[in-house]
């Protein structure tokens, strides 16, 4: 199995393949399964990502249990087909679809973790805005998903896909950098500039805490996912312009992983600190838990 | 490696909002209904950490709960566990402990149905995988992430060569084995730590066996 970013590249590169295809023939060989078995398995979790998506579209959206999210997947694509938006079309699309696998996320609804629930937006969000301009083939659509598992798989073996382990910056952090190194594989970009979009990703994501109002998934996790999102399309097209990252991929995973353990754990999604503790987060918690204990609580 | 699949990653499918603290919750309480292998009539779960501080906006009692009536991740029933087991006359308890444990997300199931009693602790690692750290008391040392057979049987002479030989006939190469008991004579435990994936019918063999009163795997 490979253990780092600098071993997945140097595979891929050796061979003269895709870095989905050498995740692919890892999980062939590990759980001793067929190639169509292993596709098979991803088109499940390819299929509830969509689902999701469609979900979170139709009508005005769907809404949280708490009434605190819910909704602003179907305001973004509005008023992206009004044609006034400034940051580009393709990008407001993927933050929509990240926002919107969200709230569905948020509703208890049905989602495929990516690499986590609370980070479940940031891949297939990216996936369903770049399809329409690059039409991939259902495989291709496919290896969206092993390359961006085969990075994740290097993160959380080397440091950790856990919000309470590591902040945010471990959840939609390391989403956002599998995502932007999937993108440079779907746009043809080599193994090298994939490595390069991660690892240029994942720096910008250093350092973000875990702090969800209430301990809920949903303030600020889901504006959070549409961040992501973007951050991944803006790090995917600097390394298919032939910017590099100065630190290298295993680096930046490293530094990630310090920055975790560092971490106070009252910023590790404990809910005592940073927006949790705002007055407006204390404030929405003992109303949210005020009304949930007259329903439910005894 | 804690994790050895890249659908430990891309996955699993399963109902929100938290894949440690919903679907890994889930995780735990499904293992522990399984090694239990019949309904509680009591259920008291303590969380401790990040599990004690927001287990209620995060369903994660919903989730363990529904995870011990043998409900998976995916499954739409979870957000109504709680009263699905009440519904069936069963007695929870939720309690929170300020302890330090090893890892944040941590929960301990306690299930009793009056004559028999069974305890567990898991933790919740991130992304929706898990690792049970301790059983009935007896601490598993198991590395986590690869697959894992966990049997309890009836501390008795042949019990453990019966499952071994088992294992043997269908070539799976035990990597770490541990076996322990609380009382000579009563219940026994094997943690076994394989090196594949192990096909569902050799685990229905292992329960056939006249020593074994339940298997389990771990790590699929």
């Amino acid at each position: 199995m490979f253990k780092s970013v600098k071993e997945l590249v140097a595979l891929a590169t050796e061979k003269n393949v895709p870095i989905s295809e050498i995740m692919i023939e890892q999980e062939m060989t590990v759980r001793h399964l067929e190639r169509d078995e292993v596709y098979a398995m991803m088109e499940r979790n390819l299929e509830v990502m969509e689902a999701a998506v469609e979900r979170s579209l139709a009508g005005d959206g769907v809404e949280s249990v708490t009434g605190l999210t819910g909704g602003d997947a179907v305001l973004l694509q509005r008023y992206r087909a009004s044609g006034n938006g400034l940051s580009g079309d393709l990008l407001l699309d993927a933050v929509s679809k990240a926002i919107g696998t969200n709230e569905v996320n948020a509703a208890m609804g049905k989602i495929c973790a990516t690499p986590t629930a609370g980070s479940a937006g940031v891949v297939p969000g990216t996936l369903f805005a770049v399809k329409d301009r690059l039409n991939p083939t259902r495989e291709q659509m496919l290896r969206f998903l092993f390359t961006s598992g085969a990075f994740g798989f290097v993160v959380a073996n080397n440091a950790s896909i856990s919000g309470a382990a590591g902040g945010c910056q471990a959840e939609v952090g390391s989403a956002t950098a599998m995502a932007a190194a999937a993108i440079v594989e779907m746009a043809g970009g080599t193994p090298d500039q994939s490595a390069h979009a991660f690892a240029i990703a994942l720096k910008n994501m250093l350092g973000l805490v875990c702090d969800p109002v209430a301990g809920l998934v949903e303030v600020p996790c889901v504006k959070r996912n549409a961040m992501g999102g973007a951050n991944a399309l803006v790090a995917a097209d600097m390394a298919l312009a032939g910017i590099t990252s100065r630190i290298p991929c295993d680096e930046v995973i490293g530094a990630m992983y310090e920055i975790g353990q560092m971490m106070p754990s009252a910023l590790r999604e404990t809910a005592k600190g940073g927006l949790a503790n705002t007055p407006t987060g204390r404030w929405l918690e003992s109303k949210i838990f005020g009304e949930l204990s007259n329903e439910s609580i005894k | 490696m804690k994790y050895r699949s890249v659908f430990d990653i891309i996955g699993p499918i399963m109902v929100g909002p938290s894949s440690s603290h919903t679907a890994g919750a889930a995780r735990i309480g499904l293992m522990a209904g399984k090694l239990f292998g019949e309904q509680p009539t009591d259920i008291t779960i303590t969380f401790y950490g990040s599990f004690a501080d927001t287990y209620r906006g995060h369903g994660t009692d919903v989730a363990i709960i529904g995870g011990v009536l043998g409900y998976d991740t995916f499954d739409d029933r979870i957000p109504e566990s709680i009263k699905i087991a009440e519904q069936k006359g069963i007695r929870i308890h939720f309690e929170t402990s300020e302890a330090l444990t090893d890892h944040p997300n941590t929960a301990r199931v306690h299930l009793t149905n009056g004559s028999e009693t069974f305890e567990l602790v898991g933790i919740s690692i991130g992304g929706g995988t898990i690792e049970i750290t301790e059983l009935n008391g007896v601490p598993l040392r198991l590395s986590g992430g690869g697959p894992a057979l966990i049997v309890l049987h009836h501390d008795r002479f042949g019990a453990i060569a019966a499952v071994t030989s088992i294992l043997a006939d269908y070539e799976i190469n035990i990597g770490h084995m541990e076996v322990s008991r609380h009382e000579k004579g009563k219940q026994a435990l094997m943690a076994i730590e394989i090196d594949d994936r192990m096909p569902s019918l050799v685990l229905e063999e292992i329960n056939r066996l006249p020593q074994v009163e339940r298997s389990v795997m771990m790590g699929e």
